[in-house]
């Protein structure tokens, strides 16, 4: 007899240039084993997400309230959606939402929805003020961090020998490239009103960025690591296209910052190879990331991976990676009925 | 490999893991990297590849293609110093 077929919700469906979530993507490689999952459901906080739209990797979307809402208003929200939907899975894909999803992670269980989440401590840890501590585990250098408060900081940084372009980043979530004071501190000011202060200043390594995925088993494994190195990106820096490499020197870093850690779930980790060859650690990222389809195009379903690991199944057997596989990104324009797009607006689903 | 050619010569740990196709695509599967080269170039690192000194990678390409051998020298440090600056 066949096995029962999976129902999968996953958030991050906001597609959008520059800095499209991840949650497409995931969709997109569930949908690769289909013998494994059948309804794919997506969530998300704004009704024109563009993966709420997106029949091929989406089946039914649901808004669900803002993380600032609380984790009660959540666990709410996706109990209503239980009820109709019986999810098996749940892949959360966006920084923000992590620390409530982990909060309710139990409570979820007792409704029938898996996860594969690190613990809340695990989470704290990959703040970004502590990303020298990442790195030493895997002996990796970070480039000079410091904790900024008043926006006026970016007019006098030559004074302290602090140059541009620099990184401006939250102390949790969001980071971008200044090259101008005026830059600099418009950037202080949207992310702080956001996430708060400080805002972390962090030195602009000129270098190659190599990016890494993979899934941590909570026993100190890293399961399926798939690395790209970027070949064009976005004015901010995003991947716009990619190329899968080997390079063994950094999986070994990013395996013994795994098993120290012990960390469970999806994970990506993102270091600059600067021109002396020095590899510096300059982001830790705990899902999946928007590049996540390029996994399953070298045969390394990361996705299906986790959804099976959450329902207690056993890591399944990685193929050997493929160096030189590409993908270049682009943007389509996907036509919608109306009619979708009310429902969102007046029920807050469509399907 | 004399100190001096080392300057120039990428390891050959390097120019071995290049995959290198028919059109001239050469592809780093460690640095991501890839440039594209010449039938020239294509035989010049088939040679860097195979011998273990300039001495003797001179000695094949005066034989193969008829060229004096300083002009020729000048040339594959020339390519050689290229190539490692694009892989290091």
């Amino acid at each position: 007899m066949a096995a029962r077929k999976l129902t999968v919700a996953i958030t991050g469906m906001n597609a959008n240039p520059p800095n499209p979530g991840p949650g497409v993507a995931v969709a997109r490689c569930l949908r690769q084993a289909a013998d494994r999952v059948g309804r794919i459901i997506g969530l998300g906080y704004d009704a024109l997400e563009p993966g709420f739209y997106l029949p091929q990797y989406t089946d039914a979307s649901y808004l669900i309230p803002f993380p600032s809402n609380g984790e009660d208003a959540l666990l709410k929200r996706l109990s209503d959606i239980q009820q109709t939907e019986a999810i098996d899975v749940l892949i959360p894909c966006l920084d923000a939402e992590l620390l409530g999803v982990i909060r309710i992670a139990n409570a979820l269980k007792k409704i029938g929805i898996a996860t594969l989440l690190p613990t809340e401590e695990q989470l704290k840890m990959r703040n970004k003020d502590r990303l020298s501590e990442w790195a030493k585990m895997g002996r990796l250098k970070t480039p000079e961090t410091i904790a900024v408060t008043r926006a006026d900081f970016f007019y006098h940084c030559h004074q302290k020998e602090w140059h541009y372009p620099m990184v401006v980043k939250g102390l949790f979530y969001e980071a971008a490239i200044a090259h101008t004071p005026d830059q600099a501190s418009e950037i202080f000011q949207r992310i702080s009103a956001r996430w708060g202060l400080p805002i972390l200043v962090q030195r602009f390594v000129v270098g190659e960025e190599i990016n890494l995925t993979a899934i941590g088993d909570g026993k100190g494994g890293m399961l399926g690591p798939v690395m790209m190195k970027k070949r064009a990106t976005t004015n901010e820096g995003k991947a716009w296209a990619g190329v899968t490499i080997k390079d063994d020197h950094f999986t070994r870093a990013a395996s013994a910052i795994f098993k120290k850690l012990r960390w469970t779930g999806s994970l990506e980790l993102e270091i600059m190879r600067d021109q002396q060859g020095t590899y510096q650690l300059i982001e830790i990222n705990p899902r999946f990331p928007s590049w996540v389809y390029l996994a399953s195009g070298v045969g390394r379903n990361l996705p299906l991976a986790l959804v099976e690991l959450a329902m207690g199944q056993k890591p399944p057997r990685f193929s050997k990676i493929s160096p030189g596989v590409m993908f270049v990104r682009h943007v389509e324009d996907q036509i919608v009925p109306i009619k979708a797009f009310e429902s969102m607006i007046i029920k807050g689903f469509h399907s | 490999m004399k100190v001096e050619e080392k300057k120039h010569f990428p390891p050959k740990a390097i120019l071995s893991r290049l995959a290198l196709n028919e059109s001239g695509f050469v592809f780093d599967p460690v640095t991501g990297k890839s440039f594209t080269i010449n039938e020239t170039g294509m035989a010049l690192l088939g040679l860097m590849r195979q011998k273990d000194n300039l001495k003797d990678i001179l000695k094949a390409v005066v034989a193969d293609y008829q060229v004096d051998a300083r002009e020729a020298e000048r040339d594959i440090l020339e390519f050689s110093a290229h190539i490692w600056k694009i892989v290091r």
